[in-house]
């Protein structure tokens, strides 16, 4: 049946929101993820890494692993490797973060920490909305390696724990769910209450949620 | 990476197929000189009309109905709709009446069901209506004594569609249809008055199944243009006389007053056309492509280490294949063979609007990491062997290249999720297995 032939190859087409071109990613994201930079090939050997972190996303499933050399000196990072069970879009943000904190000599663990995705997103030449969930991994990935690392060397007072605060007795509900349930594109009330039944039986707390949906949002989608 | 891929590979018919030629050629004249309205009285609306009743008499003798039970629509997520919240809306008064002491209403649907089913009975739960979702096996066959023993003197809808769209498998219609006949028949004795119907989504089946809704017993069937090589934005809902249904939306009163607007004539001239040569070429096509799949079938378990075939092995669409890979992610797969030239989708989470992993995949009692990893490759008419060695020519080096990059390595029989302690700490819930999945 040739008139049934399969359709012609034309990009996808999305619109990059940042570029306006016609392509689900941009060139910079395509390059890195078809060349991640900085990937772990092989395991780890003895003494090769001073601190590492893992992380999963409970909302899809994703894993990223990242292992650091720290010079204990400078606090600078010399080396970060990773390996990720993640999409398109982690793997290019995880490529891109793993040369920003190396480059040129290496920033500090403190200037590191102080990246934020957005900055991420924009040397990527930007993702796609829905995407910036999967491209956060790292970040949290690397805090959690940072904390790791302090820990080693007994400096407990640079260990940020990102503690999480009760907005919603009723329903167990924390600060943490909601930055959760807008990564995963809840970005207003309705749609963060469907996920998390937050301030449904208890409506004196929505004004807070809503707050913090906004904060989220700005912080994650600019 | 970059180069230009060395050959074209479509694989994603149950996603979408082109338009035959011939369906084309029907249609391009109701786009022209034949554009009247059918509900106008004069020569041009009159054959426009025709048209439509051609149409209907072509859909309704494939289906083994009566004309006058086919309702067209524009495309099968109205169609579910209108079956859905139209039964539901139609036995409100009778559901409501003091008088009725059977309970509130009850819709029972399949555990794989498509987002238009799953999100349309959602959405009756905001009216009041109590919903169970009904399990299917570990290859993704729906478990009728659960079924069963689901059903309640106030369920008034049973839904389950007659192939999957993401695993292929076929459901037992027919004897879904017998357990609902005998529900009647107790009710009957009972004096119970509510009536139960049985709708299905047959979107995929069309084109590889048997339509004939007499032998599968269906009450409410709907069947799809889009899914069989004929125009996108139209689809017909079989609805058997007898059964009560309203309008969801208004307007003009068309298509026996329950789908108000003007027909989209050229697509249902289209429909019935590709819907009659898929019935024509559907035994030839059928055993070609269930060579096929299963030559490929036994390529991937074999050449691609860690492999799983998801859905039962034979009871499948004869177009339909997928698996879960191991370890590998499905977005980053379906991205790098792209970039190869072959064209498939995925049940990976990454790939959803909602973000959440294949519900089909976690139904059959697997980690979510089966379904962030799941394939589906739809094969269709224009799919040869050649394309089916291409592929697993390309597969395993993309494979081995996500596998490097990931840092998830599982067994193949591993229930358990490959690195709880990445989620230590996070206060949101981790979903394993289909069983414990909400």
């Amino acid at each position: 049946m040739d008139e049934t032939r399969a359709p012609s190859r034309e990009p996808v087409d999305v619109i990059n929101q940042y570029t306006g071109e016609k392509w689900y990613y941009s060139d910079i994201v395509k390059d890195h993820f078809f060349n991640p930079r900085n990937l772990l090939l092989t395991d780890p050997g003895e003494g090769e890494f001073n601190a590492s972190g893992i992380v999963g996303s409970p909302a899809c499933g994703d894993v990223m692993h990242i292992w650091m050399k720290i010079d204990p000196g400078t606090e600078r990072v010399k080396d970060l490797k990773w390996r990720t069970f993640g999409c398109g879009s982690a793997i290019a943000a995880t490529s891109m973060f793993s040369v920003m904190v190396t480059e040129d000599g290496g920033r500090t663990l403190d200037e590191s920490r102080n990246i934020k995705p957005q900055q991420i997103m924009e040397r990527l030449g930007g993702l796609p909305n829905r995407k910036i969930h999967c491209s956060v991994l790292v970040d949290k990935a690397f805090h959690k390696a940072a904390n790791d690392y302090f820990r080693k060397a007994n400096k407990y007072d640079k260990i940020v724990v990102e503690g999480a605060k009760v907005i919603d007795a009723a329903t167990q509900t924390t600060d943490k769910d909601i930055e959760e349930a807008v990564l995963e594109g809840a970005v207003d009330l309705d749609s963060v209450q469907k996920k998390l039944k937050v301030g449904i039986g208890n409506p004196g707390v929505v004004p807070e949620v809503e707050q913090l949906i906004r904060f989220y949002k700005e912080k994650y989608y600019g | 990476m970059n180069q230009k891929p060395k050959r074209d590979v479509y694989m994603d018919y149950a996603g979408a197929t082109p338009v035959d030629l011939q369906v084309k050629l029907a249609m391009e004249s109701y786009l022209g000189d034949k554009f009247g309205n059918p509900s106008a009285l004069y020569r041009a609306g009159r054959m426009a009309k025709d048209a439509v009743d051609a149409a209907r008499k072509t859909i309704a003798a494939i289906l083994h109905s009566q004309e006058s039970e086919i309702i067209f629509t524009a495309g099968s997520t109205e169609a579910d709709n209108l079956a859905i919240f139209g039964v539901i809306h139609a036995l409100k008064s009778m559901l409501t009446a003091p008088s009725n002491a059977w309970g509130k209403g009850h819709v029972i649907i399949s555990a794989i069901e498509h987002h238009v089913v799953l999100n349309s009975v959602a959405a009756l739960k905001k009216e009041g209506i109590e919903l169970s979702l009904a399990p299917v096996d570990k290859e993704g066959i729906i478990a009728l004594d659960e079924l069963e023993s689901l059903i309640r003197p106030d369920t008034i809808l049973i839904s389950a569609m007659y192939a999957n769209n993401e695993i292929g498998t076929i459901q037992p219609l027919a004897e879904i249809a017998k357990m609902i006949r005998k529900v009647r028949e107790e009710r009957k004795k009972e004096n119970n008055p509510l009536p139960i119907y049985f709708h299905s989504d047959g979107a995929q089946a069309a084109g590889a199944l048997d339509l004939d809704v007499q032998k599968l017993g269906v009450d409410l069937f709907v069947i799809s243009s889009s899914k069989i090589y004929g125009p996108k934005g139209v689809a017909a809902l079989y609805i058997r006389r007898g059964t009560r249904i309203a309008p969801i939306y208004f307007g003009g009163g068309q298509e026996g007053n329950l789908r108000s607007g003007t027909e989209n004539v050229p697509a249902i001239v289209g429909f019935a056309k590709a819907l009659e040569i898929a019935e024509s070429v559907k035994e030839k096509e059928n055993a070609r492509l269930i060579q096929l799949r299963d030559y490929f079938i036994a390529r991937l378990t074999k050449e691609v280490p860690k492999t799983i075939l998801n859905g039962h092995a034979q009871n499948r669409l004869p177009s339909n294949v997928n698996v879960t890979i191991l370890d590998i992610e499905g977005e980053a797969a379906v991205l790098y063979l792209d970039a190869r030239g072959i064209s498939i989708s995925t049940g990976s989470a990454c790939t959803s609007t909602t973000l959440d992993p294949s519900h089909v995949i976690l139904a059959l009692a697997r980690p979510y990491e089966h379904a962030h990893g799941s394939l589906r490759f739809s094969l269709g008419r224009s799919t040869t062997k050649a394309d089916i060695d291409y592929v697993m020519e390309v597969l395993p080096q993309v494979v081995l290249r996500l596998r490097q990059i990931s840092p998830v390595n599982m067994e193949v029989d591993q229930e358990s999720i490959s690195h709880p302690e990445a989620f230590a700490g996070q206060s949101a819930k981790v979903k394993v297995g289909g069983k414990t999945y909400k």
